[in-house]
C-alpha cells in the first residue's frame, strides 16, 4: 500500500450529508474483477448526464456541467470536503478504490459510516474527522477562493489552511502508523500466527462444533 | 466482576491477542463470501502467494449478479457472468464450499446463512457485504467488511478490530395487529437516525423482540446497518435454539448438548452496562413508509411527506428538499396518496417464509391494481422457494399477478436486469431507498411484506390493518 505522511492539495466541495456508497460507485460498475479503473465512473450519476455502463469511454459521455468534478480547478482536486455520515450504506470498498483512482488523497468530513472509514485506510487514502463547525467554515471558505488548497500532516494529524490556520485531528494509532508505513496488515498479523494457532487449539477443545468441516 | 453484555462477551471469547495500540486480533468462524467483494481479494492472496488459513471456515454463494428470471441458459450479461465463473473458480482452486447457481441450496448469502445452521450463536461471522449484521439475529458477533478485510479473513482466519461501544435498544409492549419487524426496524431508524448506531454494537432486546420470530429477528438485525452500526445481534433464548435444531451445518449428538450448554450463556449479564441505552414502546409503532432517500426518512402511514420549508435545522432542510426532488414528491402529501409502479417483495431484510406468507395472505384472491407495471416475488432461497412451492403460495401470488422468480439479491440492488427504469416508483420490502440504488432515477419506498402487497392490491400505499 502506498504510505501517507505529508499532502498538499485542491480541495472540492461536496456540500451533502449521508453521500452514500451507491452514490460514490453504483452497482453497475462492481461487476469489475479488479481493484483499479472505478475513477472515471466516481459519483457517475452525479457526474454525467446518461447513464453509465461498465466499459464505456468516459470522455465521450455527456459531463454534468453543474458537478463540482467537472469544473475546473475541482477537476484536479486531490482532497475532499463533505457533509456528515460520508461513506454510509454498502461496504463495498469500491468506493475508496474510486476515490483513489480519481485522484483523492484525503478525505474530510465531520463524520464518516464506520465501514467506509476503515476502507479508506486499506487503501492510502486519509479519511480526516473534523468538528461540523469547522468543516462549515471550510465550506466556506472554499466557495470564496477556488482553487484553495489544504496541507494535510498525518505525523502530526494537523490540517494547516493557507492563512496558517492549524486545525488538529484524532485518529487512532495502529489505523496512522499503518497509513504512515503503507504497511501490508495481513503480513503483520501472520506475524503472530502461532498466536492464531494456539487458540485454534483451545478454542477446539472449549467448542469443537466450531470446527466441523 | 461486573456483567458483560452479549457483545462483550462475544468479543471476549474470540481475542486472539491484544495489541499495544487498544486494538485486538479476534478470530473469525465464519466468512461468507459472494462474487461481487470477493474476486480482489482471492487475486491478492495469489499474488501474495498466500493459501487461506482454513478452507472449512468458509461458504461460498453467488447472489448478487444472478438472474431471477430462468437460468438454464446462464447469464446473459458478460460481465455478470465473468464475476460468477471467477467465484466458481476460485472456490474450486482452494477447495471452498460453494452453492453454485443452480443448485437448489442457492440464495442470498445473509438468508443461506443462517438456513443452513452455517451460521450459529456465539461465532464471529464476516461477509464482504454491510448486511452480514442480519445474522446476529443467531447471538453472534456478525458484521460486514471490506475486499482487504475479506482476503484478511481469508488468509489469516482473524481481523484487527478496535472494540465498539454497546447500545441496547430495548423495544417493549405489544406491537398493534400489522406492525411487523420491519416496521419495528423502521421506526428505530426514524428515530436515532442513520448515524445514531455509529460506532456502536447494538443489541436488540425488550418483550416485543423476545416475542419475535428468527426470521423477523434478522429483519431487525439485518437494518442495523441502515442505523449505522456494523453489527447488530440479539441474545440466545429457546427460539434461537429451535430454529437451529437439525439444520444441515448445526452441530448433532454430544456436541450439540455441548453447544446448546455454551449458547445459553450468551444473553447479557443483568448488571451489563450499556454506553447508551434507548427505548422504545412497541405499542406506539404504526406501520411505516419511507417518503425519501435515506431509510431515516420515515413516517407511519397515516403520516404525510414532510414540508422542508417547516425544517428549522438547514442542512435537514437542503437534505428534504433534495430527497423530495428526486422522489417526484411534494410537501405534504398523505402517504396514502402516493401512487406506484412496481412491487418488489425481497432482499435479505424480506424474503424469507414468513415474509412470503405474510404478503401471500394479503393478495389472496385478489388481484394486483392496473397501474401496477410489475410486482414481483423474489425469494431469498432456493429452499425458500421450494417451502413457498409446497405451501401453494406461488399459485397465490401468480393468480394475484405477481411474477414469481428465482432466489437472489434482486432488485434489492438492481445489479441484475430487475431494475427500475428513471421515474419508476416501487414498494420494496429492502432496506435502502438511495437514490438510483434500484435504478438509475427509481424510487424506493421502504415496507413490510405485507404492506407492499396490500400497495401492489391498491396500486397506491393503504393501511394494510384496514386492508
Amino acid at each position: 500500500m502506498e504510505p501517507f505522511r505529508q499532502h498538499k492539495g485542491i480541495v472540492a466541495p461536496l456540500e451533502r450529508a449521508n453521500v452514500d456508497t451507491d452514490a460514490i460507485i453504483p452497482k453497475q460498475f462492481l461487476k469489475s474483477i479488479k481493484r483499479t479503473g472505478f475513477g472515471d465512473n466516481l459519483f457517475d450519476e452525479m457526474r454525467y448526464l446518461d447513464h453509465g455502463e461498465p466499459g464505456q469511454d468516459c470522455s465521450q459521455r455527456p459531463k454534468n456541467p453543474d458537478f463540482v468534478l467537472n469544473r475546473e480547478p475541482y477537476c484536479n482536486a486531490t482532497v475532499l470536503l463533505a457533509g456528515r455520515n460520508f461513506g454510509c450504506g454498502s461496504s463495498r470498498e469500491h468506493a475508496p478504490w474510486a476515490l483513489k483512482d480519481f485522484g483523492f488523497r484525503v478525505l474530510i468530513a465531520p463524520s464518516f459510516a464506520d465501514i467506509f472509514y476503515n476502507n479508506c485506510f486499506k487503501n492510502g487514502l486519509l479519511p480526516v474527522v473534523l468538528p461540523e463547525e469547522t468543516v462549515e467554515r471550510l465550506f466556506r471558505a472554499v466557495e470564496a477562493e477556488p482553487g484553495y488548497q489544504l496541507a494535510v500532516d498525518l505525523p502530526a494529524q494537523t490540517v494547516t489552511t493557507p492563512s496558517g490556520e492549524v486545525l488538529a485531528f484524532d485518529i487512532d494509532g495502529f489505523r496512522k502508523h499503518m497509513l504512515e508505513q503503507g504497511l501490508d496488515e495481513i503480513g503483520l498479523t501472520l506475524q503472530h500466527a502461532d498466536a492464531i494457532r494456539a487458540y485454534e487449539e483451545r478454542r477446539r477443545r472449549e467448542a469443537p462444533w466450531l470446527f466441523r468441516a | 466482576m461486573a456483567g458483560r453484555t452479549l457483545y462483550e462477551k462475544l468479543w471476549d471469547d474470540h481475542v486472539v491477542r491484544d495489541n499495544e495500540d487498544g486494538t485486538s486480533l479476534l478470530y473469525i468462524d465464519r466468512q461468507l463470501v459472494h462474487e461481487v467483494t470477493s474476486p480482489q481479494a482471492f487475486e491478492g492472496l495469489r499474488l501474495a502467494g498466500r493459501q487461506p488459513w482454513r478452507t472449512d471456515a468458509n461458504l461460498a454463494v453467488a447472489d448478487h449478479n444472478v438472474p431471477t428470471t430462468d437460468r438454464r441458459g446462464g447469464i446473459a450479461d458478460p460481465v455478470s457472468r465473468l464475476q460468477v465463473d471467477t467465484l466458481d473458480d476460485n472456490c474450486r482452486t482452494y477447495g471452498i464450499t460453494e452453492f453454485g447457481m443452480n443448485d437448489p441450496r442457492q440464495g442470498i448469502v445473509h438468508v443461506i446463512g443462517p438456513e443452513q445452521g452455517a451460521t450459529l450463536p456465539g461465532m464471529t461471522i464476516v461477509c464482504g457485504d454491510s448486511h452480514t449484521s442480519t445474522q446476529g439475529a443467531m447471538g453472534a458477533m456478525a458484521f460486514g467488511i471490506g475486499t482487504s478485510e475479506v482476503e484478511h479473513a481469508l488468509a489469516t482466519q482473524t481481523l484487527v478490530q478496535q472494540k465498539s461501544k454497546t447500545m441496547l435498544i430495548s423495544v417493549d409492549g405489544e406491537p398493534g395487529p400489522g406492525v411487523t419487524a420491519k416496521d419495528i426496524i423502521l421506526h428505530i431508524i426514524g428515530t436515532i437516525g442513520t448515524a445514531g448506531g455509529t460506532g456502536y454494537a447494538i443489541e436488540y432486546g425488550g418483550s416485543a423482540v423476545r416475542n419475535l420470530s428468527m426470521e423477523g429477528r434478522m429483519t431487525i438485525c439485518n437494518m442495523s446497518i441502515e442505523a449505522g452500526a456494523r453489527c447488530g445481534m440479539i441474545a440466545v433464548d429457546d427460539t434461537t435454539i429451535d430454529y437451529i435444531a437439525n439444520r444441515p451445518f448445526a452441530p448433532t449428538g454430544e456436541q450439540w448438548e455441548q453447544a446448546v450448554a455454551y449458547w445459553k450463556t450468551l444473553h447479557s449479564d443483568p448488571d451489563a452496562a450499556f454506553d447508551r441505552v434507548v427505548h422504545i414502546d412497541a405499542a406506539t409503532i404504526q406501520p411505516q413508509v419511507s417518503w425519501g432517500t435515506s431509510p431515516e426518512m420515515v413516517v407511519p402511514i397515516h403520516g404525510s411527506v414532510p414540508n422542508p420549508f417547516k425544517e428549522t435545522d438547514e442542512a435537514r432542510r437542503t437534505a428534504y428538499a433534495r430527497a423530495l426532488e428526486y422522489m417526484g414528491l411534494e410537501p405534504e402529501t398523505p402517504m396514502t396518496d402516493i401512487w406506484l409502479d412496481k412491487i418488489f417483495i425481497g432482499s435479505c431484510t424480506n424474503a424469507r417464509i414468513s415474509d412470503l406468507r405474510e404478503a401471500a395472505r394479503v393478495v389472496e384472491g385478489r388481484r394486483i391494481a392496473d397501474n401496477i407495471k410489475l410486482a414481483m416475488v423474489v425469494p431469498g432461497s432456493g429452499l425458500v422457494k421450494k417451502q413457498a412451492e409446497d405451501e401453494g403460495l406461488d399459485r397465490v401470488f401468480k393468480e394475484a399477478g405477481f411474477e414469481w422468480r428465482e432466489a437472489g439479491c434482486s432488485m434489492c440492488l438492481g445489479m441484475n436486469p430487475d431494475q427500475l427504469s428513471p421515474g419508476e416508483r416501487c414498494a420494496s420490502t429492502s432496506n435502502r431507498n438511495f437514490e438510483g440504488r434500484q435504478g438509475q432515477g427509481g424510487r424506493t419506498h421502504l415496507v413490510s411484506p405485507a404492506m407492499a402487497a396490500a400497495a401492489a392490491v391498491a396500486g397506491h400505499f393503504v393501511d394494510v390493518r384496514e386492508f
